[in-house]
């Protein structure tokens, strides 16, 4: 530790810190440009100039490292004509178009120019202007406005690993470009928007739609993937006008992937807003109590095992739980949650948790992926896993088909259960690295259990996680990712069917009569029986919806309040940003009246009763935060490693950018899907 | 780390951000030839395993070289800047960069005779602006980077090449031409255009940046030794 005193605050900080960060310590605000505390240091803005005691000149503060007894002074006259003159330089080649730039309000620039700058400018020359470049269909440029921090540079080589973005020429001539004129090829190329600190770097879908001040900003949880992603929802009006990541080192540090933040749009198209219900082949709009009698009266005879729910990837706890208290009241075990038919083991948890962590990838020292594509499954936890491997030392071992490049060293190590064998046989070179690892990661993809042997899969990669010492009681390397945001919570809830009850595929080709689907496009709606009656409570007009005999609008996830659990067993809180369209309703309140007309009203009239409903089913739902936990009783799941198939795994995600009923709504994840998943060859220039 | 090659979706610009024409003709592609070949392995030798990168100038150099063997343009095109990158395992991005910062490495086409003519103080002081005159006609040019109409030069304008001393001077390709007025100027373009290669060097009679009209000390019989005490070397190239 090095004691620093600060404008004669004296503080102490690790060595090795930056006179910057001791500046923070002490409470100072330094203003900064290039410095991002996630990224390398660039030290190019000199905006951080601070005078240190015995130095000759004012000091750089982000990239000057400490030293015992420094005597740091961050607001002398000298450091204040530093600022000045920096903000000057800065200001000549930035234009003055703050009227009409997004970053308007939200710009550090503009902030510190405020805060630091001088009243005036002297600069009465021409200034440099620089062409716009093409960086795809969600990062819209002014490059005119750059003052090449380097930042956006800084983060898709470093914390993206998409080095495709570069300061050409030099001097005045300098500009940040790929060069080549083509879209980034990153799921995490959103955050390049909020960390440029200038509006060069601007949201394109969002362009010229809202100044930040007239916004409402509601904290929610991103559910377009299973990583939990702490959000910002930002509206005005009735209207989600742009989602930006809220800071939790412990799950998505700053960063969210850029289907979360990009398929707000999706929440305005093919909405459910009013019931429908068919009759004589064709949909009509009802009323509710319409359409609750209807179905009141379908349901009048049927009995309790002709009857299912399945629940969607994007659903709340609440609803989920009030489905599954409805379906007990009606007399029906056929719950499921599995629409992908991902084999799990539920009987304890550990067993489909990452139960890792996120923030413990951290402290891994070895991987192995097992049916697994993190990048297109959770950007944020991949560019976790990157972040680990740029610290060296972290041999990672994949066992799946050849995807996209997962942005660090990878061993392949085969693409079928065979090499999950070889692994656990110890024939494998890859053993020997999980063997010598003290805290190795096995972490299954859905492309390794949705399918027939997926329970011998997770059986056999618990074995192998037992046998390399992936599980020590102060050590969980057992690891289980999901894509579905609802799924976890549904496991948690118990939303499978119990023995006897019928699964998801028991529920298709006429296994029920009356078929009530919570959001659940994914199942492959044509498999359905031609007789079956299907109730699709939901929010978009999708697969679901279009098979549906009755039609109950929902609320999507920034419209009610609700609980989430993601990937690692995380409950996390959400808020209801604006209030879902015309008749849609909260999901759980949807069952809850229902409930009602059919004489089983469910127990619960208000969310905190339901949120103790919840706690009664899973105490996990009470719980607050996810501490860190070891593995004590090391009996696998439910499985036979021996059985395991011959098939090569597929891919959970074919398409990143269309995977959930938002998605596939929003034009702006459509131009994505179009520009970087299907790309059109063209001839070259 | 595979998945550096381009994503080839070029070129999806929405209206007021497409891609800036390009102003002259990139090939298709690039490749190594033999001699570029053997001296690739020389060079990346040098490197410990691992730090082939550090190649990346050398190999930006190579390419101008080869270039000038086959089309006679000394330029590096932006397909071998990603055979480049392909070679040294970097991300094509990090070689477009070093390309395009350094003045030395062409990214567009030059003429066959790249013609580097410093202006700064002592050649301007020296009469640079007769030598620019000169090219410009000879040339047929109107100004700095432009071709000219046949293709056989370039005029650039560079600062000081570090040959005050034999101001003004210009750097043709790789040789430099001292000593130059408006007249040797003329006569030296026209040289090369007649496809000869005059000898480089200070274009008056002057022996290296040694005194004009030769020397003013050490006057004496040039003896077995120098004035230095050492055995008298004459060099012998430039």
């Amino acid at each position: 530790m090095a004691k620093v005193t600060v404008d004669g605050i004296q503080v102490e900080v690790a060595n090795g810190s930056s006179v910057l960060q001791a500046c923070e310590a002490a409470g100072k605000e330094i203003p900064r440009f290039c410095y991002h505390e996630r990224l390398s240091i660039a030290g190019n803005c000199r905006m951080c100039l601070v005078e240190i005691e015995k130095a000759p000149k004012p000091v750089a503060s982000c990239g000057y490292p400490v030293m015992d007894g420094m005597v740091v002074r961050t607001d002398t006259e000298v450091v204040r004509r530093a600022r000045r003159a920096v903000m000057e330089f800065l200001l000549i080649n930035h234009p003055l178009d703050c009227p009409i730039c997004d970053q308007g309000g939200q710009c550090d620039l503009q902030d510190q120019a405020f805060s630091y700058g001088s009243d005036h400018s002297r600069y009465a020359e021409s200034k440099r202007a620089v062409q716009d470049k093409y960086l795809g269909p969600l990062i819209k440029t002014v490059m005119t406005r750059c003052i090449q921090c380097t930042r956006c540079v800084r983060f898709a080589s470093e914390v993206a690993g998409v080095p495709e973005l570069g300061a050409t020429s030099r001097g005045e001539n300098m500009e940040i470009t790929t060069y080549v004129e083509k879209a980034l090829t990153s799921e995490l190329s959103g955050n390049m928007i909020d960390i440029c600190p200038v509006g060069a770097l601007t949201s394109k879908p969002n362009a010229f739609t809202a100044r930040p001040w007239e916004l409402n900003r509601t904290d929610t949880i991103d559910v377009l993937d299973a990583t939990g992603t702490n959000i910002r929802a930002c509206a005005r009006g009735a209207e989600v006008l742009s989602i930006q990541p809220r800071t939790n080192d412990e799950v998505n540090e700053e960063w969210m992937s850029d289907k979360g933040r990009f398929s707000f749009d999706g929440l305005r198209r093919r909405r459910l807003d009013r019931p429908w219900l068919r009759v004589h082949g064709r949909l009509q709009p009802v009323s509710w109590q319409d359409a609750f009698v209807a179905i009141a009266r379908r349901l009048e005879g049927v009995r309790g095992e002709r009857i299912g729910a399945i629940a969607g990837d994007l659903c709340d706890a609440e609803s989920m739980v009030a489905l599954k208290d409805l379906m007990t009241a009606l007399g029906s075990g056929n719950v499921d949650c599995r629409q992908d038919g991902a084999q799990y083991d539920t009987s304890r948890r550990e067993f489909y948790t990452f139960n890792t962590g996120i923030a413990g990838i951290e402290e891994a020292d070895a991987l192995l992926l097992v049916g697994c594509n993190p990048r297109h499954e959770s950007p944020v936890i991949n560019a976790r896993i990157r972040k680990r491997w740029l610290a060296g030392n972290f041999p990672v071992g994949v066992i799946a088909s050849p995807g996209p490049d997962l942005t660090y060293g990878v061993e392949l190590l085969g693409d079928r259960p065979s090499a999950l064998t070889a692994l656990i046989e110890g024939g494998a070179g890859f053993t020997e690295a999980l063997k010598a690892a003290k805290r190795p990661m096995i972490v299954v993809g859905h492309a390794a259990i949705a399918r027939e042997d997926g329970a011998a899969v997770l059986a056999a990669a618990w074995a192998l996680a037992s046998a390399v010492g992936a599980l020590t009681p102060d050590w969980h390397g057992f690891n289980v990712l999901h894509h579905a945001a609802s799924r976890v919570a549904a496991l948690d809830l118990g939303f499978v069917p119990r023995p006897g009850s019928r699964s998801v595929a028991g529920m298709m080709s006429g296994g029920v009569d009356v078929l009530w689907l919570l959001g659940a496009d994914e199942i492959g709606a044509g498999r359905i029986g031609p007789d079956t009656f299907v109730i699709y409570q939901g929010h978009h007009g999708d697969a679901g919806a279009a098979r549906a005999d009755v039609i109950l609008p929902g609320a999507a996830y920034v419209e009610k309040p609700g609980t989430y659990v993601n990937t690692e067993g995380r409950v996390q809180i959400a808020f209801g940003a604006v209030f879902p369209p015309g008749e849609a309703r909260e999901d759980w309140r949807i069952l809850r009246a229902f409930s009602e007309v059919v004489g089983h009203t469910l127990p619960y009239d208000d969310l905190p009763a339901v949120r103790r409903r919840l706690a009664e089913v899973n105490p996990v739902f009470a719980r607050q935060g996810l501490p860190r936990f070891g593995a004590s009783d090391l009996s696998g799941p439910a499985g036979n490693p021996a059985a395991l198939g011959n098939a090569a795994f597929g891919n959970a995600i074919h398409d990143y950018y269309q995977t959930n009923v938002i998605s596939r709504a929003s034009a702006t994840m459509a131009e994505c899907s179009r520009i970087l998943v299907h790309p059109v060859v063209q001839a070259a220039e | 780390m595979s998945g550096h090659a381009s994503a080839e979706n070029i070129g999806h610009g929405s209206p007021g951000h497409a891609p800036a024409p390009s102003t002259h003709e990139q090939p298709s592609s690039f490749t190594f030839d033999a001699q570029s070949e053997a001296e690739i392995g020389r060079i990346l030798a040098k490197y410990p395993e691992g730090r082939q990168a550090s190649g990346v100038m050398p190999l930006l150099y190579l390419v101008q070289d080869q270039m000038r063997r086959q089309t006679g343009s000394a330029w590096i095109p932006r397909v071998a800047m990603d055979a480049v990158a392909r070679r040294l395992t970097m991300p094509p991005i990090r070689v477009y960069e070093v390309a395009t910062f350094y003045l030395m490495f062409n990214i567009r086409p030059v003429g066959r005779y790249h013609l580097q003519i410093c202006t700064t103080t002592p050649c301007w002081l020296r009469g640079s602006d007769e030598v620019v005159a000169a090219c410009k006609a000879v040339a047929g040019v109107s100004k700095f980077e432009e071709m000219s109409p046949d293709g056989m030069f370039t005029l650039t304008e560079v600062e000081c090449l570090g040959a005050c001393v034999n101001a003004p001077m210009m750097q043709v390709n790789d040789d430099y031409y001292e000593d130059l007025d408006g007249d040797s100027t003329r006569r030296l373009l026209e040289a090369l255009k007649r496809g000869e290669t005059p000898p480089r060097g200070p274009q008056i009679d002057r022996y290296n940046s040694a005194p004009v009209g030769g020397r003013t000390t050490l006057l004496g019989e040039v003896g077995e030794r120098s004035a230095d005490g050492q055995p008298d070397r004459h060099p012998d190239t430039v």
